[in-house]
């Protein structure tokens, strides 16, 4: 054989691959997942509705508030204490996302962290100088743990509360500091709202696969949130899984017997986001990550055995999961002191879907992680 | 008698092999380049901030086996660093260049010791060509302290080189040769279909599954017969053309892959002869205006030290080279899953595969214990990286038994809970949770505590 038809060989398999190339162009068998419509519904079915829908609880609070001041009385601090609940319960739809804005101003940190501090709380109140915006020691004594403090834990009984507010008539150093926190709460969440309302083109319209891509950005957000703040704050650490018990570490310490409603409600807004379903009908289920994966599915590995419905897999999860939380008393604390064996099969379940949410998801959607920084091969 | 005749023919064909001489423009080319590229890649390096992120900051480092006394001395680490980049540039240069060699050697390799978690391919291959390069005569010619004319080297020393070259890509190719890369084209289906982003082909060309098959075919059929093209001088330019948009087409899709296409790239050259290589450096000097008919400098002067114990040292390495990569051969279950005798064998982008392993240390005698909160002790590289290898997985909970004795506990033990997935399978459980790893010693025996796979993948190697 001659040098020629060495070379012609190799012009054929080059000029074959340069044809199919273009070929392709043509064809429909291309990517015809749609992220842009995802990360649509996402943004306005989903996280701004959520956005909306606690802010409005917020200034709710806000308003029973000032009412409380202006005159302080048992049946208006019940008033606060209703709407409290029903903010925080809002409040468990947009706290995975910690994105943009809400993260560069440590909003999540600010809305709840707990337990609370509440040696920093009430040095808070009697020096009456503190910085809640700029100080990171102060990000543990304010948000729902620490108004759950403030109405709910600032001496055993309601009059004893209430007593609290009026003792201090001409300062009033408690008014004020329930008054700072729920200010910074609705000025915190305003501004995090203008941002998703001024960036929500920009951030639909970030279609790539690149750490500062919005898809890349929710996703890591969402599995963080669902082992870090679902898992591990609200039922592991309490549960003791990692070391002792810690009881007082549930969410809502000070109103315990809404600690199982807050889970749930964590645990709900996981599977919506998830699901793709929207937040203000819960009978619309749009585009989410289950159908990012069951497109993957689809296309990728129907003729394979190797990789079968992910999808409903993750779904199972989210359901058991759900389960043995109901069966969970509402006080996670008296759950804890009498059978916190029921606490650790929550949180084993809750696991199942870490695993297949960090392993498997991960690896199929095969988002570039964004934590880390270095070559591989 | 003709056997006979036969033989000493034979000897004599051997024999004049290793005393055959041809000129030095290959090696010095080689070194001249292969030094750039480490000083490059040194300056990328600690540019992105890795040598503080990698080796500084973590508080504890996966050690290779037997190699646990390397380890990153703090911030003189940059000094370790720096000593590899002026051996680099004097090796570029060629003054003392045996010496330079070994100090690149030495302090690339020790580097590359320092830790597991970032261990890469390319830059293995980095310690064995400076290695090889010990005892090659890279700096007869073009070097700045090249005084003699004597500008002859033995023929051995280049094709050593291009063996080293053609045992990784050979290597690659057969690792390739599985039913997870050829018949269910993973994890190049995973890979491509997720660089959607990629301009003009990420949303179409890529998403197809011919493509990833094709790639798949194509990048196990161009690592198994690329060198042999290479050799052929009436395909080697053609081949060297594919060399170049093989690996460029890998750094376009795979950034993470750092160096590596180029490091291959450049190292194809080596393939083109002497008179190629004249031209280029003839070129060079033209541009630089350099004298150059001075730059010889004497082998032979260096040959009675050197020569002989390096044709030995050089072939025992290379036949090392190629035994090496066949010891996953001698650990039973999925190599693929177990990763034991994966490393250093040119196994390059072959599984994708990720992880996620807990740890609970219990004080046995009192029943007491506490589940370790990872990213405490470790980065999110290591954490990453330590959760779907064994021996990193085993190296992490002997570190947790003993920072547990230092507290006080008794008759530890450590337990791993670890799930993986491996090329877009179901995850499954990985190590054996009942498993005392604190108590396994540290060993390349095989490691029972790993839960078989069951997968069946057929492959080669």
């Amino acid at each position: 054989m001659n040098t020629h038809k060495y070379y012609f060989l190799f012009v054929f398999v080059l000029l074959m691959f340069s044809c199919s190339e273009n070929n392709n162009d043509n064809s429909s068998s291309s990517d015809n997942y749609n992220r842009q419509a995802l990360l649509d519904n996402l943004v306005s079915n989903i996280i701004i509705p959520a956005y909306d829908n606690h802010m409005l609880h917020l200034n709710d609070l806000q308003s029973h508030i000032n009412t409380f001041n202006s005159e302080k009385t048992i049946s208006n601090l019940q008033l606060i204490r209703s709407s409290f609940i029903d903010s925080y319960l809002a409040w468990q739809h947009i706290e995975m996302f910690n994105i943009g804005y809400a993260e560069e101003i440590f909003y999540v940190r600010k809305m709840n962290i707990y337990p609370t501090n509440t040696i920093t709380i009430e040095n808070n109140i009697q020096d009456q100088v503190y910085d809640l915006d700029n100080d990171p020691y102060q990000y543990s004594a304010q948000g729902y743990p620490a108004i759950d403090y403030m109405i709910f834990g600032l001496d055993d009984g309601d009059e004893a509360i209430l007593e609290k507010y009026l003792l201090d008539s001409t300062n009033e150093t408690y008014t004020n500091y329930l008054n700072d926190l729920i200010i910074k709460m609705v000025v915190n969440s305003q501004s995090v709202i203008e941002y998703w309302s001024s960036n929500n083109s920009n951030f639909t319209n970030s279609t790539g696969n690149t750490a500062s891509s919005s898809l890349n950005m929710l996703v890591n957000d969402f599995v963080y949130y669902y082992e870090k703040g679902l898992r591990a704050n609200k039922i592991g650490i309490p549960a003791g899984y990692w070391s002792g018990l810690l009881p007082q570490n549930v969410e809502a310490v000070y109103k315990q017997d809404i600690s199982k409603a807050l889970a749930m409600e964590a645990l709900t807004a996981c599977q919506n986001f998830f699901l793709g379903r929207h937040f203000e009908s819960s009978d619309t289920v749009g585009e989410g990550l289950y159908d990012y994966l069951a497109y993957l599915d689809d296309t990728n590995y129907s003729d394979s055995q190797m990789f079968i419905g992910l999808e409903d897999d993750i779904v199972d999860a989210f359901d058991n999961s759900m389960e043995k939380l109901e069966l969970l008393n509402d006080n996670f604390i008296t759950q804890i002191n009498t059978d916190n064996l029921k606490m650790l099969e929550a949180f084993d379940a809750i696991q199942v879907g870490v695993v297949r949410l960090k392993t498997n998801m991960m690896s199929i959607l095969g988002i570039s992680v964004d934590y880390f920084d270095a070559d591989g091969d | 008698m003709q056997m006979v005749t036969k033989f000493i023919c034979f000897r004599e064909k051997i024999f004049s092999y290793f005393t055959d001489e041809i000129e030095p423009y290959q090696l010095s080319f080689y070194r001249i380049g292969f030094g750039l590229l480490v000083m490059f890649s040194l300056i990328r390096f600690s540019s992105n901030g890795w040598i503080e992120s990698l080796y500084i900051n973590p508080s504890f480092h996966f050690s290779y086996f037997g190699f646990s006394w390397v380890k990153p001395i703090g911030i003189y680490t940059y000094l370790i660093f720096l000593i590899c980049f002026a051996a680099a540039l004097f090796v570029t240069i060629g003054y003392k260049y045996r010496l330079s060699i070994i100090i690149l050697f030495l302090s690339f390799t020790y580097i590359e010791l320092m830790d597991k978690t970032t261990y890469l391919n390319h830059y293995y291959l980095v310690s064995c060509i400076s290695f090889l390069m010990i005892f090659l005569p890279c700096s007869n010619f073009f070097s700045i302290d090249s005084t003699n004319l004597q500008k002859n080297i033995p023929r051995w020393t280049v094709d050593s080189l291009k063996v080293m070259i053609i045992i990784v890509y050979v290597y690659a190719g057969l690792a390739k040769i599985n039913t997870d890369w050829l018949i269910e084209a993973q994890p190049l289906k995973i890979w491509l279909k997720s660089k959607y982003h990629i301009p003009l082909i990420g949303e179409t060309f890529l998403q197809n599954s011919y493509v990833h098959y094709l790639f798949s075919w194509g990048g196990m059929l161009y690592d198994t017969f690329i060198a042999f093209f290479l050799l052929n001088k009436r395909t080697r330019l053609l081949a060297f053309f594919m060399v170049i948009i093989f690996h460029v087409m890998t750094r376009v899709l795979f950034p993470p892959i750092g160096i590596f296409p180029y490091v291959m790239i450049f190292s194809c050259i080596i393939f083109f002869d002497n008179a190629v290589h004249k031209k280029i450096i003839n070129k060079i000097s033209d541009l630089f205006q350099f004298n150059i008919s001075h730059n010889f400098k004497s082998y032979f002067i260096k040959k009675h030290r050197f020569h002989n114990l390096g044709i030995y040292i050089v072939g025992i390495f290379l036949f090392f080279q190629i035994l090496f990569p066949l010891r996953s051969k001698l650990y039973p279950g999925e190599l693929l899953w177990t990763e034991q005798g994966y490393r250093f064998s040119w196994r390059v982008m072959l599984i994708e595969k990720t992880g996620y392993t807990t740890f609970k240390v219990v004080d046995q005698k009192n029943g007491n214990f506490e589940r370790i909160i990872n990213s405490e002790y470790l980065t999110n590289f290591q954490e990453k990286q330590m959760s779907f290898q064994p021996d990193m997985i085993h190296e992490f909970a002997q570190f947790l038994g003993d920072s547990y004795k230092e507290k006080g506990y008794s008759n530890i033990a450590v337990f791993a809970e670890s799930y993986v997935t491996l090329n877009g399978r179901p995850s499954k459980q990985f190590i054996d949770p009942n498993f005392n790893l604190y108590k396994e010693k540290n060993s390349l025996k095989h490691k029972k505590w790993i839960i078989p796979s069951n997968y069946d993948i057929k492959k080669l190697l």
